[in-house]
């Protein structure tokens, strides 16, 4: 009796889980039950992380100074005339009568080291909703798009990466603009470009960028490179895969994404670009 | 007033918990025990008047969040598994270990198989083969999970 009971609420909240999302709330309240065990498993990870950086030896920091600030320059540089292109994007932009979206928002999250269920891509980040974290905020991290926030606790949220099988995103070639739907491929660590036509202009080696329609994402951010293209005659579409810029497998920290005139006021890093003017 | 021995079986369930959310290297994720499936057998059979099939749907809620998978998926085996354990706890009981572990061992396969199934309808593809894996590293585990879990339950007089 019990059982029966018990299997049929488990399938009435799968049901309502899978097909309305609103059991975002009894979610979160169940997330924040087992946050403490996460950070149970992830506090030794953080104490080795913590003892390698305390432990460094004087020499090991002024090299790793030194070679930072070599860096910094070169980016400096580029950042420079990034900024003017930018300027000069706007510009044009303007002569052009659309709306340019310049200045988004970053802020960084941990990774926690806390493993998911293994047959779908997450993580789990040590922002929530106290940081301003949202449903559906884009995940980047320093090569390219991560994935995006799909549950928000006040401590913590879990995100989708792009190689989930659940996650379509869309793109667009650097190259000559085709755009597409980038859907993840689950085991593969690559994505896949979805209903392309055999005839589409489609290379080895092309970027793939954001193309920032859907909403979600912001556009131009790199996505992935094409690594494989196989048009067969027999079939209607071309398939096209693309391995992710993004390192997703093995980051520690990555950026939290709030486009230009929303987000938190007080933020740890804003971008060089200008106050985002209006809209 | 805490009945006697409740908090040695909630403290197993948070290792198993805990070893559950442990990050393993890429290959071995695969082969990851059911670390509350098979802890819940383990009291299912040794103390069924304390942990059944509630339990198990508890414990299987709160699996579904930590792991994030669709609330429900977990707590719809694992009360499954506990509701059989249950029915067989005066059978397998008697068994030798090594027969246990056949029993654990089919219970884990069901436990997956609803997983597959629950994903299946979501639409989700699954590599075959490895979802599987976890049966097998959970029977191999059985034998000491089994001991360490008798000797907890002697030390701290569960009953």
């Amino acid at each position: 009796m019990r059982l029966v009971a018990c299997v049929l609420a488990a399938v009435a909240l799968m049901t309502v889980d899978h097909r309305f999302h609103h059991l975002e709330d009894l979610r979160t309240t169940l997330s924040l039950g087992v946050l403490p065990l996460q950070l149970l498993v992830h506090a030794p990870f953080r104490a080795a992380h913590w003892a390698s950086e305390e432990l460094m030896t004087r020499t090991s920091l002024i090299e790793e100074n030194e070679r930072l600030r070599e860096d910094r320059l070169l980016i400096e540089a580029r950042l420079g005339r990034l900024a003017d292109l930018e300027a000069e994007n706007r510009r044009l932009r303007e002569l052009l009568d659309s709306a340019s979206r310049v200045g988004e928002r970053v802020l960084i999250a941990e990774v926690m080291a806390v493993d998911m269920d293994p047959f779908s891509r997450k993580i789990l980040l040590n922002k929530g909703s106290r940081d301003g974290a949202f449903l559906g905020q884009p995940v980047i991290d320093a090569s390219g798009v991560m994935g995006q926030v799909v549950h928000v606790s006040p401590f913590s949220c879990t995100a989708l990466l792009i190689t989930d099988p659940n996650h379509a995103l869309p793109v667009q070639f650097t190259r000559n603009g085709l755009r597409a739907i980038a859907i993840g491929r689950g085991g593969s660590n690559s994505l896949e470009l979805a209903h392309l036509p055999t005839n589409a202009d489609a290379r080895v080696g092309d970027i793939i960028v954001t193309s920032g329609l859907g909403g979600r994402f912001p556009s131009g951010y790199p996505v992935g490179r094409v690594s494989q293209v196989r048009t067969d005659t027999g079939r209607p579409f071309a398939e096209v895969t693309v391995d992710p810029a993004a390192n997703l497998e093995r980051n520690r920290e990555v950026l939290l994404v709030w486009a230009a005139g929303q987000g938190p006021s007080d933020l740890a890093a804003s971008p060089p670009a200008p106050a985002p003017d209006g809209r | 007033m805490v009945p006697r021995g409740l908090l040695a079986i909630a403290t197993s369930f948070v290792v198993a918990f805990l070893l559950t959310a442990l990050p393993l290297p890429q290959w071995a994720e695969p082969w990851r025990p059911a670390w509350v499936t098979l802890v819940l057998i383990y009291w299912c059979l040794a103390v069924p008047h304390r942990v059944g099939v509630l339990v198990g749907w508890t414990l299987g809620l709160l699996l579904d969040a930590m792991t994030g998978t669709l609330l429900g998926q977990h707590a719809l085996s694992l009360s499954l598994v506990a509701f059989l354990s249950l029915r067989l706890h005066l059978r397998v009981r008697v068994l030798p270990v090594w027969q246990q572990g056949l029993t654990v061992f089919l219970l884990v396969v069901l436990d997956r198989a609803l997983s597959l199934w629950v994903t299946g309808i979501q639409g989700m593809p699954t590599q075959a083969l490895s979802i599987w894996a976890p049966a097998v590293t959970s029977t191999l585990l059985w034998p000491w999970l089994f001991v360490v879990l008798r000797d907890v339950r002697r030390r701290y007089q569960v009953s």
